[in-house]
């Protein structure tokens, strides 16, 4: 390939999955959607200079983690340090299609998988945003992932 | 996806464009349309309609040579089409003969730009052969070559391609099937609407 695909073809295969991703992180509504936009806007913009036949969806995804991060710093001013390091769950690696998954999880346990495992904050920073204390967001996110693990088996299994 | 989020996704793509276009970021916009030959698909950049693509083309397919050959930034955008769309919607109305667009002819170099160019000089409603045309363009040897040239002919319908015949008046080639290239000559034969009526 000696150019990457048209850009338009790039907003419809990962245009509902990045939403995904961004509701999940901010929940549904105006932020999710500032967030996609966002994140869509810096990727056209950088389009052009992408090696041809990168990882689109991995390149998205880290971008569209930078925008929730804003939009989650704007909307909680609170002290944060460094941008934290990208600890991405390993099931959901390349697998965008997966957040789905994340649905079908409590709120808490959809976001605290979300902050820790996709925009990497530890769990002593999780509750500025979702109140609560670190064990016990830690305990939700292990029953989030304990649920994830067990549908993705069940899929494997059925396909 | 369900309904509801389909349409949030429309919304948010319909935004992406506006916003992208306001800062300069598209290279390429595109739009469909509907016609007496099948859905049309047409392609500006800030120079003028660079394509006019038939569905057996495959619209896909024609996306990714548009952004292989002009850029990478393509995007679904309708404003700067709206004129082309308005124009070929009176054409198939019988209430045009003729396009008054700003062409962007980089996808074409050499003779085939020469004949392409050299189209639309065959009048609403008439016809020429391959030879003639060949003639015309003063390589009256390169009968193929001007074959060649209106069956790469990236702007069908606003430049007039169809028009152009084997010389036993049998319809030669076309982009869009025969089928179409029937469908537009037998429009032009018919007597334009009167616009009083």
């Amino acid at each position: 390939m000696t150019t990457n695909p048209a850009f338009e073809l790039v907003v419809r295969r990962h245009g509902p999955s990045v939403l995904r991703m961004c509701t999940a992180l901010l929940g549904p509504g105006p932020d999710a959607q500032d967030a996609w936009s966002e994140t869509f806007l810096a990727a056209l913009r950088a389009y052009p200079a992408l090696a041809p036949g990168a990882n689109i969806e991995a390149w998205l995804i880290t971008i569209a983690r930078h925008k929730a991060i804003d939009i989650l710093r704007a909307n909680h001013p609170v002290p944060m340090d460094e941008l934290p390091e990208t600890v991405v769950l390993p099931e959901l690696t390349g697998k965008l299609e997966m957040l789905e998954s994340l649905a079908s999880l409590s709120e808490l346990q959809r976001k605290v998988i979300g902050y820790h495992y996709l925009l990497g904050f530890p769990y002593a920073q999780i509750p500025a945003f979702l109140g609560g204390n670190p064990a016990s967001l830690r305990r939700a996110a292990a029953d989030g992932i304990k649920a994830l693990r067990s549908q993705h088996q069940e899929a494997e299994e059925e396909s | 996806m369900s309904e509801l989020a389909m349409h949030e996704m429309d919304v948010l793509r319909q935004r992406l464009a506006e916003r992208a276009a306001a800062e300069g970021l598209i290279d390429v916009s595109y739009r469909l349309v509907d016609s007496p030959v099948g859905q049309l698909m047409l392609a500006a950049t800030e120079r003028g309609i660079v394509r006019v693509a038939f569905a057996a083309e495959d619209f896909d397919a024609v996306l990714g040579t548009l952004a292989e050959k002009v850029g990478v930034r393509v995007l679904h955008r309708a404003a700067p089409l709206d004129a082309a769309a308005a124009q070929l919607d009176e054409y198939f109305a019988h209430a045009r003969q003729g396009f008054e667009l700003t062409l962007d002819h980089r996808l074409s170099s050499g003779y085939r730009l020469e004949v392409q160019l050299a189209l639309p000089g065959i009048g609403y409603g008439h016809t020429a052969s391959y030879k003639e045309m060949a003639a015309l363009t003063g390589r009256p040897a390169a009968v193929r070559a001007v074959g060649t040239a209106c069956a790469t002919n990236p702007l069908p319908i606003l430049v007039p391609c169809h028009r152009v015949l084997r010389s036993d008046g049998s319809l030669g080639g076309y982009l869009g099937g025969l089928e179409a290239k029937k469908v537009l000559l037998d429009l032009e034969q018919d007597r334009l609407a009167d616009p009083s009526s």
